[in-house]
């Protein structure tokens, strides 16, 4: 037991004596988190629309008045050449294109669908596919109110309609950052833990300081507990710190326990410590490491449902992250920080973790034996 | 000159015999396309919603059928009270909650509205937004179909196209951004490390005392590295082309002389990196947080630039992705020619002497 | 020999294979208590093989071998308290303090605060190098730290300790000094196995083995080799064994 004091006593001074380590362990992450999630939004503010109203008619007018009006829209072009407004279009200019042909009015008059056109530059297909939506319920809600100044004294029957009343729990505002703070911490949280381990670990073979470890009598599970708990405290202190940052700077709601969160955080943390030990016993160079950590943390990431939600995922990535560790925690995280989820809300994943952390140390320090 | 060549051989074999750097090196790109475009959409699909339906008329059901067989969403389960909302919602499975009032079917027929209230979570924000707003169209094509059916006249349904993108594929926006990432890790990553490496290790020193000269001996380090990521480059595109049908409208000569441009970007990058740093922690560290994270954010790769607050906007100015991003997006999908593009490409240029030169300067006063 | 000289180690028929390169080709040698041992021969003739598997760092192919009493296959652990070891790549930590390091190594061989604090001081005023007690290891001239590390290395009085290539990479001058610190250990009656290709050191040692890939060549004390080879110096026999080699493989 005091072998292990000694060696965390090592482990404490060579980190915080670390000149470069020691900003990226505490100042980077909460750049990081500054700028992730003031950047990381899918939230849409202005399109760039161009308008072609070759009708110029009062009902065509209207619509091009409320665009105009709309605060989601920013109508800057104005032409009666669609070649032109193409053009933009390629240059990136502009988002849509509002096409309203000539006799636009007395088509419609006529009961006929008179063409209006709208086009869209779909390369990023999801601002495509809102930008549409956004741009079908203003024209629909227009169409609504012509059709009930134009139709009210000689119809039968008044045209149908159904009132959709929206509300948004836990987040009324929709402010994305509430979302995206927890999950950029759990990013961080991870980043530090993983590859602070990892790297570490690697570092000491190769400097061949590990060997020299290795002759000692000391027992390896002395020695690897030595070596993760101060990247377990590191990593817990560093979600202390986000969340403190993230209340301060970005007020997001702490509805949950945070007693739970850090008993679910710490199991989470012997998991990925136990993978960044594992990567460590794969490698040789620090380089290699490096790499290995690379290749994983990008497939971590992009599964675990920071940035897209994990049940639009197809059915094999939804397989292959009962293996990633983040996609947990991300899950829990934002379960207990938003929605005050209990520990029987989050029982299932607790469990996970638990076994998840159970078989990854046993397999990494089993693997470091067979090394030595 | 043979003694240089002897030099760039032994840094090739260097790569190419370790498996694991060889991994990273192919594996990588090759899995991040398949990510990306199998996995990573911002469709909504599959969405759980749960349904509380006070009056269950045929209106509420032929409703519910059109919601469900949508494909967006999946029905979780009807509830019976508003009180059991809460508590779907903490379980964290669903999404939405729909709750028709009582008597849907008979207050649209005879007052010719009615009511449905959505509940989003929107703990997700991004999502609830998307997600009610799917639900919000297939309420009002539903309105509109019951329109037609009584025989309102007066109706106009704009005619949408989707430019370059037809089927608003995910892959479209993300190849250029997948490439742009890997080139810049490979370049610029890989040769910091391997450079520093050296340093750390402490051959570098006897590189220099050997007759080759320090320009040799960094181009020697940076030239296997030229190589392999423009492989990945066309690797990329290949794949992207195969398995997704992403389109190379434009020239593929340009294409690939901006990748390179490119490249050369990451490649000076790199050696700036190497010459600022010790070890070789300290290079992967600054190469991770400083070059990748803001590299994929900031860049427009994954979130749309003009969305960000302004300080990011002007941030996102210095990213080097930023541009190649707009110049082979607008290459391959668009088919524009360097007309359009040679605006970023000067950027790009300027960029890369920038941190050409500020390496040399660094080297030299090194050397002194 | 004349008299009866007790074993520290035993070496029967070690066999050491990397895939089909056999880096120690059934060596047989004991080493006795009290001596200085050198294991001398080229880079990449096998001693730091040799070594590693004598540390217990890595696990031979075959062979019969005892370090300090104990078996090397099942006793690895008793053997790592028995044993001091030093390698040629740095074995201290670059970016503590010298005191640090002591105190992380004591801590490890189980010694208690009082004998760290104790040793520590000890050895470094025998080092003099006691105002350098909070300075980073990375802030020390290589001999120094070479020095010390040996001296971190004996730190828990072993029995025996592994010297690999200790003086790799530093002027006669400080490899003469860091001799001298090699025979105080061997006075105080620590056994030393140490390798090297320096010829001139393995005038120091009381019993020389030299390497030829992977084999054994010759093993006695350097006035017997010399004798046996009528020359003048280790440098000779080494350079007439290297030449017979090829002779007897044929």
């Amino acid at each position: 037991m005091r072998t292990i004091l000694y060696l965390i006593q090592k482990e404490l001074l060579q980190i915080l004596r670390n000149k470069t380590m020691l900003p990226i362990i505490f100042i980077v992450p909460i750049i990081q988190l500054l700028v992730l999630v003031h950047a990381a939004t899918l939230e849409m503010k202005k399109i760039d629309m161009y308008i072609v109203d070759k009708d110029l008619s009062s009902t065509s007018r209207g619509i091009v008045q409320k665009f105009e009006s709309s605060p989601f829209y920013y109508v800057n072009h104005h032409s009666f050449s669609i070649q032109d407004a193409e053009n933009e279009l390629k240059k990136g200019n502009i988002d849509i294109i509002l096409h309203i042909p000539f006799g636009f009015e007395s088509e419609l008059v006529k009961g006929n669908n008179p063409g209006l056109q709208l086009l869209i530059d779909a390369i990023n297909g999801t601002a495509a596919g809102l930008i549409q939506s956004y741009t079908q319920a203003v024209l629909a809600d227009y169409n609504r109110e012509i059709m009930l100044k134009w139709a009210s004294p000689g119809m039968k029957e008044k045209p149908l309609s159904i009132e959709i009343t929206r509300s948004f729990w836990y987040n009324p505002e929709l402010n994305y950052k509430t979302y995206m703070v927890p999950g950029i911490l759990v990013l961080l949280v991870t980043l530090i833990g993983m590859i602070l381990t990892s790297l570490n670990l690697v570092r000491e073979k190769e400097l061949g300081t590990a060997e020299q470890i290795n002759v000692t009598p000391i027992r390896k599970y002395h020695f690897i507990t030595g070596k993760l708990f101060p990247f377990w405290i590191i990593a817990l202190f560093e979600l202390a710190f986000g969340l403190f940052i993230g209340k301060l700077i970005f007020d997001i709601p702490i509805v949950g326990s945070l007693g739970l969160l850090f008993l679910f955080a710490a199991v989470y943390l012997f998991a990925i410590l136990g993978v960044g030990l594992f990567i460590s016993t794969l490698a040789s160079t620090q380089q290699q490491v490096m790499f290995i950590n690379f290749f994983f943390m990008l497939l971590f990431i992009l599964m675990s449902g920071l940035f897209t939600p994990v049940e639009t995922m197809p059915d094999f990535a939804q397989v292959i992250n009962i293996a990633n560790p983040m996609a947990y925690f991300m899950r829990v995280n934002r379960m207990i920080l938003l929605k005050g989820s209990g520990f029987y809300d989050v029982l299932p994943e607790f469990i996970s973790v638990s076994i998840y952390a159970l078989i990854v140390l046993s397999l990494a320090v089993w693997r470091y034996r067979k090394t030595v | 000159m043979k003694r240089f060549w002897g030099f760039v051989l032994k840094e090739f074999l260097h790569i190419f015999r370790d498996p694991r750097t060889m991994l990273i090196l192919f594996g990588i790109p090759i899995v991040q396309v398949l990510l990306f475009g199998y996995v990573i959409t911002n469709e909504i699909k599959d969405v759980k919603i749960a349904i509380l339906d006070q009056s269950k008329d045929h209106v509420t059901i032929e409703l519910t059928n059109k919601i469900i067989s949508s494909g967006f969403f999946i029905l979780d389960r009807n509830i019976k009270s508003i009180n059991e909302v809460e508590d779907v919602f903490k379980e964290g499975n669903v999404r939405q909650v729909i709750i028709f009032e009582s008597g849907f079917g008979k207050n649209l027929k005879r007052e010719g509205t009615a009511n449905i209230q959505l509940i989003a979570d929107a703990s997700d924000a991004n999502t609830a937004n998307l997600v009610v707003h799917y639900t919000m169209a297939i309420i009002g094509d539903f309105v509109r179909e019951q329109n037609k059916l009584t025989g309102s006249p007066i109706q106009f349904v704009p005619e949408v196209r989707m430019l370059y993108n037809s089927e608003l594929k995910g892959v479209y926006m993300f190849i250029p951004g997948i490439m742009a990432m890997i080139l810049i890790l490979v370049s610029a990553m890989m040769t910091s490390i391997s450079i520093v490496r050296e340093k750390e290790l402490g051959t570098m020193e006897t590189l220099l005392v050997s007759p080759l000269r320090p320009l040799q001996i960094i181009l020697g380090k940076v030239t296997p590295y030229i190589l392999l990521s423009f492989i990945n480059a066309v690797t990329i595109i290949i794949m992207g082309n195969m398995v997704f049908g992403m389109p190379v409208q434009g020239s593929m000569i340009l294409l690939l002389a901006e990748s390179i441009l490119y490249i050369l970007l990451g490649l000076s990058l790199g050696i700036l990196i190497s010459t600022i740093t010790k070890t070789q922690q300290n290079a992967m560290f600054i190469s991770l947080f400083v070059l990748m994270l803001p590299t994929i954010l900031l860049s427009g790769f994954i979130f749309p630039i003009e969305n960000m607050p302004k300080i990011l906007q002007w941030l996102s100015i210095l990213m080097p992705p930023r541009w190649f991003i707009t110049i082979i997006k607008n290459i391959m999908l668009k088919g524009t020619g360097l007309m359009y593009v040679w605006k970023e490409t000067v950027i790009l240029i300027v960029m890369t002497s920038v941190f050409l030169g500020l390496s040399i300067r660094k080297f030299k006063i090194r050397l002194e | 020999m004349s008299e009866q000289k007790e074993t520290i180690i035993t070496v029967k028929n070690l066999v050491k294979k990397f895939g089909d390169f056999k880096a120690n080709d059934n060596l047989s040698f004991e080493v006795f208590k009290g001596e200085i041992f050198g294991f001398l021969g080229a880079n990449g003739a096998g001693k730091t093989t040799a070594i590693k598997i004598l540390c217990g760092l890595w696990v031979p192919t075959s062979g019969d071998i005892k370090v300090a009493g104990f078996d090397i296959y099942t006793q690895t652990e008793q053997i790592k308290k028995n044993i001091g070891y030093m390698s040629q790549k740095f074995s201290l930590y670059e970016d503590i303090t010298v005191f640090e390091n002591i105190r992380l190594f004591g801590g490890i061989y189980g010694l208690s605060r009082q004998e760290i604090a104790q040793r520590a001081a000890d050895l470094m005023h025998r080092l003099d190098i006691e105002h350098s007690r909070d300075k980073l290891i990375s802030s020390l001239p290589l001999g120094w730290r070479q020095k010390l590390a040996f001296s971190v290395a004996i730190l828990h009085n072993p029995k025996l300790v592994f010297l690999d290539e200790p003086t790799g990479g530093v002027d006669p001058v400080t490899r003469r000094k860091f001799w001298d610190q090699i025979y105080e250990a061997a006075d105080k009656g620590i056994t030393v196995f140490v390798t090297t290709h320096y010829m001139d050191e393995a005038e120091y040692c009381d019993r020389v083995s030299i390497m030829v890939d992977g084999r054994i060549a010759d093993l006695d004390t350097p006035s017997a080799l010399k004798e046996k080879y009528s020359v003048k110096n280790m440098n000779e026999v080494f350079l007439k064994i290297a030449r017979i080699k090829p002779d007897q493989n044929n």
